[in-house]
């Protein structure tokens, strides 16, 4: 047998080991891995989500005890200090020796650290490891207890805007400073520059182009930045983001050549100087380059892999540096050459300033072939172009389609199929899996599904950009096989959520029970057993408390699970309106059973911390109040929110309180696929912000504008418009006739964004079928609605008044007591539950 | 924490040398969890109609150690019968506690026995 030794357990080495455990011959070979950091390899290219994580476990790329179920040695925390290339052995920094018949280099890269005056003092950090962002937040965190919060990153590129997010994430005002006058330098024109510019400062971080930093000011803390031409910046501390520099120490004491500026030279079997020496990844010199991409350095993985298995692999002859990625929350895309620009060249632009989108596109002088392209604000057409580019096919007659769509006609892929790509067609370039391997899984019957073939082929695992691409592939090859594609509920319903919707509604089937018998398998599951509760309620109006079992655990105890098993309570206040007396009601109920209060986001009173047992008595008190459910924990009408409108607003021109409170009033309790949020503005200000909402009413001149499917939430989405000028009770009409479609047809868990987005023919079409009624259904939505609001009861009425309803409010079955675990701890005036 | 964690270790029929009775059949839901007490442990159990099977287990969920799990939803996968916490929805097999999410915490699970009406649960003392 022979030995392996891999210096480094990074994404490229830890590639290299996978690679290595799927090849056939991996039974001759006896592999040992070294790692200089503490944690075994992890997603770099996610570090700045660290933040937002449980834990930096999830970051992991594979739990320790993968390496032992593989039979691979590794040594973490362990650092390689000379390597006897003569006798073959590698030394550790404990001096220690290891014998090997291959070595690989994975040592990859530092960041460059510029020489600027005073870049030794405290409070300057750099951004690589998972210790670095550690050491970021804990001194952040000093800053902020001392009043202090001004941030600066060294480096307006790629990672220097992610270290910029982190930074912002940890709640300091940010600078990024670079020096060239724009940012990404290497992706970016000035056009997209800009834009990205103006979106990121929109967010409260401040950009400083062309700068050069001089000195670091500051006694043992540092103070400012001063720059060349005079200016200084006042800053608590720095982050440096300047470049990479390859990690070739080791390779260069033990004498195997590096390039004059750094790097190891390699050949295109990732050979070294230095014969069954290999290196790969951010270390490697290749073609005088050294390339700071995850997809290059598995190429190269793959390459040294075959290589010392015997193979004939070699590396491409260019590398492709074409990126997609969302920076501080906005989409960036550019592939090919960006920058394109002469005689042999067209270069096709679109801005929109207003929608903060730009897409440049530099495509041949016959107009044949896209050369290379800059996408900033909106990168869904990334995949297309990059397939057209790299695959080099034929472009469309009218190129502009490319980046504006075709207007005018039925919306159809500028690709044509996906299915007409080359079987070649590099689908992910992370993990370089072709068209021709995604189909095949389907094809040869290895893989059933979008899940099988990811888990088979790897393909979309790294940066997830391709997902869609590949779905819409397996989707596609599914369906040439004849076979059929359905987005089933779970195990136990063979069947989308808009089938059993039918199939309740036309079998009359009364519980879940009687589904899972007739249509469904097995014994349920928190997946199906929801989805059947909405299905049910939403058809038949009834409550939460006629099938507890099967509700998700808050509709099952009509309240919002909180961090410590406790519960919050918020009563329905229809449009934000309410009294003074009310108002005087819930702050007596919150001092009475010791409730942390907050106004929510959607102006209504959130009471939390509420224990099991209380809750049937806290809401005893509030119904006696007059108040309501507020369906807070529900898929189903959360608010309608509202501006104070015509009767108090100078500008106001409808009176928007009134017709959000009808609204609210109708469609409490309905419930829906996922939770249905409404507003309601007297004027094109926009107070309410209607069009951050479900369904969203704007008054303008002569009536009311109805805007549809629009959310907050992690994709900001802006409603779009479905009618206008429309009288109340018109607007009524359309809304009981769009929900209820949408309610009948979406699948679970799809807000109505996602829905119009996968809706064939799109707003266009629900125009049709609620404007024009096209399906000759309008009438039986109406009546449907008219149906549901008729049956409406408040819930917790409903379940104060029944004693076996109460029962599930106990804590224990077997004894009086109340849960004596919980624990909370002083906030500001309020408590709050213990941390985690 | 580790202390509570302590606390519940899973019990395995044959070793039961203490039976406890927590209460009759219909002060339990159908298809669905409630909690009992134990001197300091807190023990969910749930009602499987469709099997006529009951199942304990402890009521702390491991993910992020609180008291919860008794109301969590039930039902299958694959034919285990497994409970989901209803804070992240982690789920966990009622046969032997492991997890099915392929992450590494387990809980404890309890045997469950049904005399004339009555609920015991067996633990260890």
């Amino acid at each position: 047998m022979e030995r392996i030794i891999l210096v480094g357990n990074g994404m490229v080495g830890y590639k290299f080991c996978e690679k290595l455990i799927a090849h056939p011959n991996r039974n001759q070979f006896d592999i040992l891995v070294f790692g200089e950091e503490v944690r075994p390899a992890y997603d770099r290219v996610h570090l700045s989500e660290y933040f937002s994580l449980e834990s930096p476990d999830d970051l992991l790329l594979a739990p320790l005890n993968w390496y032992q179920e593989n039979n691979i040695t590794l040594r973490t925390s362990e650092l390689i200090s000379w390597i006897d290339t003569e006798n073959k052995k590698v030394f550790s920094h404990k001096d220690e020796s290891f014998d090997y018949d291959y070595l690989v280099l994975s040592t990859g890269s530092s960041p460059f650290i510029p020489p600027i005056k005073g870049v030794e003092k405290e409070g300057i950090f750099i951004y690589r490891t998972i210790e670095d962002l550690e050491a970021i937040q804990n001194y952040a965190d000093k800053l902020k207890s001392k009043g202090r919060f001004q941030s600066a990153v060294l480096g307006g590129g790629l990672l220097g805007l992610e270290a910029a997010n982190a930074s912002k994430e940890l709640g300091m005002t940010t600078h990024v400073i670079e020096f060239a006058p724009k940012l990404m330098p290497r992706q970016l024109d000035q056009t997209a520059s800009d834009l990205l510019q103006s979106k990121i400062e929109s967010l409260g971080m401040k950009i400083h182009l062309g700068k050069n930093s001089k000195e670091i000011i500051g006694e043992s803390e540092i103070e400012a930045i001063a720059f060349t031409d005079g200016s200084s910046l006042p800053i608590d501390m720095i982050i440096i983001s300047a470049g990479i520099r390859p990690r070739d120490e080791v390779a260069k004491s033990s004498g195997i050549a590096v390039g004059p500026r750094g790097g190891i030279l390699v050949n295109n079997k990732m050979e070294t100087s230095v014969p069954g020496i290999y290196a790969i990844g951010e270390v490697a010199l290749y073609n005088q380059n050294i390339y700071g991409l995850v997809a290059p350095g598995y190429e190269m993985a793959g390459v040294a892999l075959d290589q010392i298995m015997g193979g004939t692999k070699l590396m491409s002859p260019s590398i492709d540096m074409s990126t997609q990625l969302k920076l501080v929350g906005t989409e960036v895309a550019s592939f090919g050459d960006p920058f394109l620009e002469n005689d042999d060249t067209v270069v096709i632009r679109y801005e929109n300033k207003q929608r903060g989108v730009y897409k440049r596109i530099n495509i041949s002088k016959d107009g044949i072939r896209l050369l290379g392209g800059i996408l900033v604000g909106d990168s869904s057409d990334y995949n297309t172009l990059f397939q057209l580019y790299l695959n080099e096919m034929k472009l469309p007659e009218n190129a502009e389609d490319l980046i504006l769509g075709q207007r005018g006609t039925e919306s159809k892929s500028l690709l044509g199929s996906v299915l007409d790509l080359p079987a070649t067609a590099q689908i992910c370039s992370c993990e370089s899996v072709s068209k021709g391997a995604i189909c095949d899984a389907i094809q040869n019957g290895t893989c059933q599904d979008l899940k099988g073939v990811i888990k088979q082929t790897k393909a979309s695992t790294c940066c997830g950009g391709c997902k869609p691409m590949v779905a819409d592939l397996v989707k596609e090859t599914l369906k040439s096989l004849g076979k059929e594609v359905k987005e089933t509920i779970c195990e136990h319903f063979h069947y989308t959520r808009q089938e059993l919707y039918d199939l309740v509604k036309i079998n009359r089937i009364a519980g879940y029970d009687d589904a899972l018998d007739q249509l469904g398998k097995g014994h349920g599951c928190e997946v199906c057993k929801p989805v059947m509760a909405s299905i049910f309620a939403s058809i038949f109006m009834e409550t939460a408390n006629k099938q507890i079992a099967i509700q998700d655990s808050n509709d099952r105890f009509l309240a919002n699970i909180q961090r410590n098993g406790t519960y919050s309570v918020v009563p329905r206040v229809p449009g934000g309106e309410i009294t003074p007396e009310k108002l005087v009601v819930l702050g007596e109920v919150a001092k009475k059973y010791d409730l942390y209060t907050k106004i929510t986001g959607g102006q209504r009173i959130d009471l939390f911390g509420a224990q099991l047992n209380e809750l049937p008595m806290i809401w005893k008190e509030l119904i006696d109040a007059g108040f309501e459910s507020g369906h807070a924990y529900g898929k189903s009408l959360r608010t309608v929110k509202s501006c104070v409108g015509s009767t108090w607003c100078r500008f106001g021109m409808h009176d928007s309180v009134s017709f959000a409170i009808r609204i609210e009033e109708r469609y409490k309790g309905l419930r829906s696929p996922h939770k249905l949020k409404g507003g309601v503005s007297g004027c094109i200000r926009e107070c309410a912000e209607a069009r951050g909402k479900d369904f969203g009413v704007i008054a303008v001149e002569g009536g009311w504008n109805l805007y549809v499917c629009g959310n907050g939430g992690a994709n900001p989405k802006h409603a779009i418009l479905l009618a206008s000028q429309l009288d109340d009770d018109t607007c009524i009409k359309f809304l009981d006739r769009f929900l209820i479609y949408y309610i009948r047809t979406a699948g679970p868990l799809i807000r109505t964004s996602t829905w119009l987005e996968k809706l064939e023919g799109g707003i266009e079409y629900l125009k049709k079928v609620v404007v024009d009624d096209c399906l000759g259904m309008a009438e039986e939505f109406e009546r449907e609605m008219d149906g549901l609001v008729e049956k409406y009861t408040c819930e917790w009425k409903e379940a104060i008044e029944n004693p076996e309803t109460l029962k599930r409010f106990k804590p224990f079955v077997n004894t009086e007591e109340s849960d004596d675990q919980l624990v909370f701890v002083p906030l500001r005036e309020q408590k709050m539950p213990r941390p985690w | 924490m580790e202390e509570i964690v302590s606390l519940y270790q899973t019990v395995k029929p044959a070793e039961v040398n203490s039976w406890v009775k927590v209460g009759l059949i219909h002060d339990f839901p159908e298809n669905a969890g409630a909690c009992i007490k134990y001197k300091s442990r807190q023990i969910a159990v749930y009602h499987f109609t469709r099997t006529q099977k009951w199942y304990a287990c402890q009521n702390l969920c491991p993910h992020k150690m609180e008291m919860v799990l008794s109301r969590g939803l039930i039902g299958d996968a694959e034919g285990i019968p497994k409970l989901a916490c209803p804070m992240h929805k982690k789920t966990f097999s009622l046969e032997d506690g492991s997890n099915l999410n392929g992450e590494e915490y387990s809980i404890a699970t309890y045997p469950v026995k049904i005399e004339e009406g009555n609920v015991y649960i067996g633990f260890v003392e």
